[in-house]
């Protein structure tokens, strides 16, 4: 198949690639800009493995066509895993995912970082029954989710904790 | 989480997270599949469609001609056979002549890519000539003629008699005799990551021809495979190099050798190029390698007072088309028998079926599992017999260590009893468990699981963990270590042990692991051998240097080596306060000794660092502590850096009897676990809902609680799958389910609250007292729930998973009401219906044409329900 050229923005840079029109986003961004963070788990959209956020919004990417998410006048903006760390620092959540036992051999916890960090932009202080329910799409074999649980509470409130800093350093200055 | 109860550590003991965390949740670190070579190409295996067929012709000159094809492997290009076990050489990297199963490795195109080589698949053609087939062990046990593997009458790959003691004996004296017949299902380890290997020969420069092969590939095992393909391949080991990269979980499914690991290596050497491939998902479940459908006939026989007096396991594994590890896991499933509670007298009759279906492997908790669930039901059906508490009837039959079972197992350190104590307390067993209500209740099982294996599966008088040890001027300890980490975590595990043992920081710790090149053998992740063994190895090594540093700090403290302490970067005189490192090293320098900040001059710190505390060293006299790093330059004065070795031999006391497979079973060391587990059980529509498990495992020492904790959770959590979803769902030897959704892996909603105690025996020979954590717990939480199940509704299952269908029956049953036939008019010849959506490869309209002979042509027996 002819390859197009296309452009994407990812984790805030652009890229413009050659790929073939029917390229899913997940094998664009491991093959060809080596984001190779998100993983593939599976052949059915089932596992969570290859979650990204568009847009602030978790979607599966495996099953998504690259040249359908090209940058475009501010829409499409996309983070992958890599993009999550924070000003030269892990994020809190993966701090507390490594302090709290919540990846084992790892191969989840970029789809559960994308997925609980939606979560918390779109609810800072989630329920237990959220938290659960919104962890539903991804699937681990380690964990059995518990000390993921205990790892996303530790960060929301070392999250407050920070917040509770910044805000006073903002009423020093 | 638990808090930690000894401070006599600095680093053992303490919760610490995992080495390699940080590039796991920024998707820096790298798994198989995200390495690529210049120039590499993709592969793809053409899996046979048929379950037992004669291969008449491959005919590949059509994918040949497809643009973008770079080559097509077969059979006859590598036609050495291979197999884990040594008795078992069975397997050919592709199809030498005959197909044994659907989804057999025919054929693999070496494409351009991953799109061209799929389509290259749809134009190999294979003429297959189809022989009858087997699905159901005790029809293949019968068979008489075309066996799948020549050398192997009546499909029977072994078969096992041991009797310990005297089992008719026992019987005779027994109050209470229960017979049974228990069926466990087929279950796999679905590891997140997909199996993927890359492989790629470099041209040596001597010969100018073909040199060097490296294999990265996702293992539990790097030397074993480093050995097969050496065999397959005929090359000596030391042109093959295999590197572990981060691996996405094993579970025992990446613990022998996968055929696309083989595969890619000979296609890379046809290709005459790097070659990756990668299974996806539904590969994954063909290659499978999990925990056979087993078939338990169990008898046990107890006293009044609860004590048993003899049991008698005959267990049918229906293990696949090949023996990977059914020699071995037959051996467990009669072993572990022993080594929990107190059993006089045992008979064992085992055997491993063939049949046409995928291999069956070593899986978490190998071979014991199955075993466990009927026994442990058992159990609890006789103290119902006998009117005792599930509890009190377990504590009656505890072992009294140190002791040798009648199987020959020696067991020394048993926290059982502490185990059973801890859930019972925090469950309220005694006085919840009457008043629950209708439809709930509580059951009671307890698990146990080796330490590694005694004896190895290859026999020799070898090590089975090895690791070294250097320390050079940098003053960074960098430990060379064969253990392969699946993210149970041996890195951090050696990392603390290292760190322990020399005390220093862990961030002076650098593990390098798993790299045949560059560390030394340990025989891999399996059989929860690693903490033990490779942990021992490391701290020997790490002794083996200390040695060295102390001696040479004895003299700069004046006293004597046994006087001189390491914790925490300070090396001290004993009597004296190891004072917080930064302190000490401000003394010795006069500067902020910040690990990474540059100096002045701009040199790194270290440098500056050695100059300053030699220039010291010569300035001073006798001084009551110093700087890890002083100490360290002190020793290496003479000799440059240090290196330090150590390995791990289990001793001949663990190795179990003389009698024939008596080498599996014995370990070092064995763990132990006890459960409680609180279900409802609705009985309209026979679904269990698991409320919790209290699980409490003795794992010897908890060098890391939180991992201790992940593993035993993980494990209770993966027995829960096996007890209420998990399972294959075959129809004349076709997968139907090989999808994460349709095998049904629990999601978040599914899985239930697991609390996890842990309870340390401290073993004798453990490092640091360690034994065994991430295996042990998965037995128990099966026989938990379905005993837990009788509590609530008074039905014993007799047949994993419990799901709906079969809890329903079982209540219809008890009830006297007729069954639903739920799977009524579905057609099960028209399989391509149901799987349309997963892409099957070898049903896309291609159907079954099978021998005359095929199960598929005659009507199966009901299957066996609870009662
Ligand atoms: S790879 Fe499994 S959902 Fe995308
Ligand atoms: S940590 Fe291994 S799959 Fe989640």
């Amino acid at each position: 198949m002819k390859k197009e050229l296309i452009e994407l923005k990812v984790n805030g840079r652009r890229h413009e690639v050659a790929i073939e029109p029917s390229k899913l986003l997940l094998d664009t961004l491991r093959e060809d800009l080596g984001l190779t963070g998100s993983k593939r788990g599976c052949d059915d959209s089932s596992c969570g493995a290859c979650t990204i956020q568009v847009d602030g919004t978790p979607m599966l990417s495996c099953t998504m066509v690259a040249a359908s998410y090209q940058c475009d006048n501010g829409a499409h903006e996309i983070t992958t895993v890599e993009g999550v760390a924070e000003h030269g620092a892990l994020a809190a959540i993966q701090k507390a995912y490594g302090d709290w036992g919540g990846s084992q051999c790892g191969f989840c916890t970029p789809g559960f970082m994308m997925t609980v960090r939606a979560l918390l932009q779109r609810n800072p202080e989630p329920s237990d029954e959220d938290i659960r329910h919104s962890l539903s799409g991804n699937l681990c074999r380690c964990t059995g989710y518990t000390q993921m649980y205990q790892a996303i509470k530790a960060a929301i409130l070392a999250e407050q904790k920070g917040m509770a800093r910044g805000n006073e350093r903002t009423e020093e200055e | 989480m638990s808090e930690p109860k000894k401070s006599e550590f600095s680093v053992i003991g303490k919760p610490v997270a995992l080495v390699d965390s940080a590039g796991k949740s920024t998707g820096q670190g790298k798994y198989a599949d995200d390495l690529s070579a210049p120039g590499m190409l993709i592969g793809k295996i053409l899996h046979s469609h048929l379950p037992h067929a004669l291969i008449k012709k491959i005919d590949a000159s059509r994918a040949l001609a497809l643009e973008g094809v770079v080559t097509v492997v077969i059979g006859k290009d590598a036609p050495n056979t291979y197999g884990i076990l040594p008795v078992g050489h069975d397997e050919t990297a592709l199809a030498v002549g005959k197909v044994r199963y659907v989804g057999d490795n025919v054929a693999c195109v070496v494409a351009e890519s991953e799109s061209i080589a799929e389509a290259a698949l749809e134009l190999i053609d294979v003429e297959y000539e189809p022989l009858p087939a087997w699905f159901d062990p005790e029809d293949s046990m019968k068979s008489q003629s075309n066996f799948i593997h020549e050398q192997r009458p009546n499909n029977i790959e072994k078969d096992y008699h041991h009797v310990f003691g005297d089992p008719d004996a026992g019987f005779a004296v027994a109050d209470v005799v229960l017979e049974g017949r228990y069926i466990a299902n087929e279950v796999t380890h679905a590891a997140m990551e997909p199996h993927c290997t890359l492989a790629a020969f470099e041209f040596d420069s001597q010969t100018g021809r073909e040199g060097r092969l490296t294999v990265q590939s996702s293992t539990q095992v790097p030397y074993y495979l480093q050995h097969k393909l050496s065999i397959v391949l005929d090359m000596p080991m030391s042109q093959i190099r295999v590197i572990k990269p981060l691996v996405g979980g094993g579970f025992g499914g990446k613990s022998e050798i996968i055929p696309l690991e083989i595969i890619a290596a000979v296609a890379a050497r046809k290709a005459k190029a790097p070659v990756k491939i990668t299974y996806t998902r539904e590969e994954v479940f063909l290659a499978h390698r999990g925990r056979p459908r087993t078939i338990i006939d169990l008898k046990t026989g107890v006293k009044k007072d609860g004590s048993i007096t003899a049991v008698a396991a005959k267990v049918i594994q229906d293990g696949g088309a090949y023996c990977s590890y059914g020699v071995v896991t037959i051996l467990y499933s009669g072993a572990l028998l022993g080594a929990l509670y107190d059993i006089p007298n045992i008979k064992y009759d085992g055997f491993r079926v063939l049949t046409n279906k995928p291999a069956c492997g070593a899986m978490r908790g190998h071979g014991t599992v199955n075993v466990r669930f009927a026994f442990e039901s058992q159990l609890d059906e006789l103290a119902g017999k006998i009117n005792m508490d599930p509890v009190s009837i377990r504590r009656k039959n505890l072992l009294k260590p140190p002791c040798i079972t009648v199987n020959g197992l020696r067991v020394q350190s048993y926290g059982l009893p502490e185990c059973i104590d801890v859930v019972a307390r925090e469950s309220k067993w005694a006085e919840r468990r009457t008043k629950l209500g209708k439809g709930r209740g509580l059951g009671m099982a307890c698990s146990h699981y080796v330490s590694g294996a005694a004896s190895s599966i290859i026999r020799s008088d070898m090590p089975h963990s090895t690791v070294n040890i250097k320390i050079d001027r940098d003053g960074g300890v960098i430990v060379y270590t064969g253990a392969s980490d699946i993210g149970q975590g041996s890195d951090t595990m050696v990392a603390q042990i290292a760190a322990e043992v020399l005390g220093c920081k862990m961030n002076r710790i650098k593990v390098v692991a798993a790299d045949t090149d560059l560390t030394p053998v340990d025989i891999g992740s399996y059989s929860s051998r690693v903490t033990f063994m490779n942990g021992n190895a490391t701290m020997r090594a790490a002794e083996d240097i200390k040695k060295r540093i102390v001696a040479a700090a004895a003299k700069k403290l004046a006293c004597a080596p046994e006087d001189v302490l390491m914790r925490d970067n300070i090396v001290y005189k004993r009597g004296v306060e190891p004072v917080e490192s930064k302190s000490i090293l401000q003394k010795v320098l006069g500067t902020s000794p910040s690990d990474k900040a540059p100096t002045v001059s701009g040199h790194v710190e270290g440098q500056i660092l050695r100059g300053s505390v030699q220039q010291k060293r010569k300035d001073e006299g006798p001084k009551e502590r110093m700087s890890f790093e002083e100490a360290v330059t002190s020793a290496m004065d003479n000799t440059g850096a240090l290196s330090g070795t150590g390995s791990y031999a289990p001793p001949v006391e663990a190795k179990g009897g003389k009698h024939k497979g008596g080498g599996v079973g014995p370990s070092p060391a064995y763990s132990y676990s006890a459960q409680v587990a609180d279900v409802s059980v609705d009985e309209e529509t026979g679904e269990v809902t698991v409320h919790k498990i209290w699980a409490a495992h003795d794992c010897g020492r908890a060098l890391n609680p939180v991992s201790v904790e992940g593993q035993v959770i993980g494990s209770v959590w993966m027995g829960l799958g096996q007890a209420l979803q998990e399972e294959f769902v075959w129809k004349d030897g076709l997968l139907m389910n090989p999808t994460m959704l349709e095998y049904k892996s629990p999601s978040s909603t599914e899985s239930p609250e697991i609390e996890c105690f842990i309870v340390e025996s401290i073993d004798p020979e453990g490092p640091f007292g360690a034994k065994e954590a991430s295996e042990g717990s998965l037995a128990a939480a099966i026989p938990a729930v379905a005993n837990a199940i009788y509590d609530a509704v008074g039905v014993r299952m007799r047949e994993s998973p419990f799901t709906p269908e079969r809890v329903l029956a079982a209540i219809r049953a008890k009830n006297g009401q007729k069954k639903i036939e739920m799977t009524n008019r579905v057609d099960p010849t028209a399989p391509h219906k149901l799987r349309e959506h997963g892409g099957s490869l070898w049903f896309k309209g291609r159907g079954p044409q099978r021998h005359a002979d095929d199960p598929s042509r005659k009507t199966t027996a009901e299957p066996v329900a609870g009662d």
